[in-house]
């Protein structure tokens, strides 16, 4: 199933997302656990913040990143991973 | 893009920082489990941490990547500064985590923590009914307050994680148990099998289940996992076997002095929480910094590296995998630490194991016949 362009993520409960000076990267934090995101990963999950909708969080990284050219593809199958590890949720 | 990502370097080349911090604030629980993973004397255990002791080592922790924090015991909620240190902890970005039998939980401070930034609190219980669970937790009304805590816990929107360790005298309720959790609305079920240190040591044969015990187990946890997926439900389901049914070896704590730092409540620093059983000497916080005492105390380098193994591990090609193991468990099977993890087939001393899986095959001792974990029970140990 595809993701639409007006869904919401954010954060499920209890999940939190942060920038670790000592890893160098960005990680999600959660009961017992953490994950160390990659840059790419980190940079979607920078713009989830249960307001944004999938369109406005692909056009914020495409004008962070004027050279990557559409990252709408990328972006979807990221957050999809994202929901079916149970990181995110959607609105 | 799947997001993960190596591991960091730490202030050392190939020593990472300590990512993971348990503060074990005491040894003081209201409960008796038979398989505690304190000491056995740990009624000898004099002076805990002050609070200002505790907020200076969780901003040492914090200065050196540490960003899981554990607040544990005994039971964390005899301490009457928990509050207070929740607070200092989520001011200094730690996710906190606090690891709780429930009893001296309330409503109030269910809320109260929350309002500290309290992350998540992980309620443990005993068995899915009271009589089993109030037998092994040694409480008569463990069981109906344990159930008032959790339901409050998720009350208050706090992610919720419930423990049940598994163990002969329980492990027959597998389904019972993931249902409650369902019910109770939980978000992660850790069914965790009994690991031998401790208490549980002293108990093995008391605890340790069968292989057919285990197996029916397995299976059990596997179909209802198969369900929840197909019913969509997050609930994650973690079932932790023990490791005495394996022929390989767990890579114990990830390695030694490679993630994790335990904090004793005496501001005894080890590797593992249950390091403090080996004949080695380990720091103090109250007397060397976190950082002295994570890159270069000699307890804490005692077992990095591979340079101080023996055979079968020296020429194994899975050392760096396993690490040889549990130096604990290689301690309490051998009487030397340094010796490989018995658990592996490899190990000359592989004979202890599969010694304790055939008693657990014919095993007939009663709940009522194991040593549960009090003060009066420590004394023994330590008066001998």
């Amino acid at each position: 199933m595809g993701i639409s362009m007006e869904q919401i993520p954010r954060l499920r409960p209890g999940f939190r997302f942060q920038w670790e000076p000592a890893q160098n990267a960005h990680v999600l934090l959660y009961p017992e656990g953490m994950v160390r995101l990659n840059g790419s990963a980190g940079a979607v999950l920078k713009e989830v913040d249960g307001q944004r909708n999938v369109a406005d969080i692909v056009a914020l990284l495409e004008q962070q990143f004027p050279d990557a050219g559409s990252l709408l593809e990328d972006v979807s199958d990221f957050l999809k991973d994202a929901e079916q590890q149970h990181w995110i949720v959607f609105t | 893009m799947n997001g993960h990502h190596a591991m960091p370097a730490g202030d050392r080349p190939g020593i990472g920082p300590p990512l993971w911090l348990l503060a074990e604030l005491t040894y003081r629980c209201p409960l008796q489990c038979p398989y505690c993973s304190n000491p056995l004397d740990f009624a000898q255990t004099q002076q805990e941490l002050t609070t200002e002791e505790w907020v200076r080592v969780l901003r040492q922790g914090r200065e050196m990547g540490a960003a899981q924090l554990g607040f544990s015991g005994g039971e964390p909620l005899v301490r009457q500064d928990l509050a207070e240190l929740i607070a200092e902890a989520r001011q200094l970005g730690y996710y906190t985590n606090l690891i709780t039998s429930g009893l001296g939980l309330t409503e109030a401070k269910v809320n109260a923590f929350r309002d500290a930034g309290l992350d998540h609190i992980q309620v443990s219980f005993q068995a899915s009914d009271p009589e089993l669970n109030n037998a092994v937790a040694g409480s008569r009304k463990a069981f109906d307050h344990k159930l008032a805590m959790a339901r409050a816990v998720k009350e208050a929107g706090y992610p919720m994680v419930l423990n049940f360790v598994i163990h002969r005298h329980n492990i027959h309720q597998m389904e019972d148990i993931i249902s409650l959790c369902e019910r109770l609305g939980a978000d992660y079920v850790e069914l965790a099998t009994c690991q031998y240190y401790g208490w549980a040591f002293e108990n093995r044969e008391g605890l340790m289940p069968s292989k057919a015990q285990l197996e029916k187990a397995e299976a059990e946890v596997n179909a209802y996992r198969e369900r929840l997926t197909a019913s969509g439900s997050a609930m994650k389901l973690i079932f932790v076997t023990p490791d005495y049914y394996e022929e390989r070896l767990k890579a114990c704590m990830n390695g030694w002095g490679s993630l994790f730092l335990t904090v004793a409540p005496d501001g005894t620093a080890l590797p593992c929480h249950s390091a403090r059983l080996l004949p080695i000497e380990f720091p103090n916080v109250r007397e060397s910094s976190l950082h002295s005492i994570w890159y270069d105390s000699p307890g804490f380098n005692h077992y990095r590296g591979d340079s101080w193994m023996p055979e079968p591990c020296r020429s194994c090609d899975e050392k760096d995998k396993d690490f040889g193991g549990c130096r604990c468990q290689a301690y309490l099977l051998t009487g030397n630490a340094d010796n490989a993890d018995p658990v592996c087939s490899k190990s000359p001393h592989h004979d202890r194991i599969l010694a304790a899986r055939k008693a657990a095959d014919h095993a007939t001792a009663g709940l009522e016949e194991l040593t549960y974990r009090n003060a009066d029970n420590s004394r023994l140990f330590f008066r001998g």
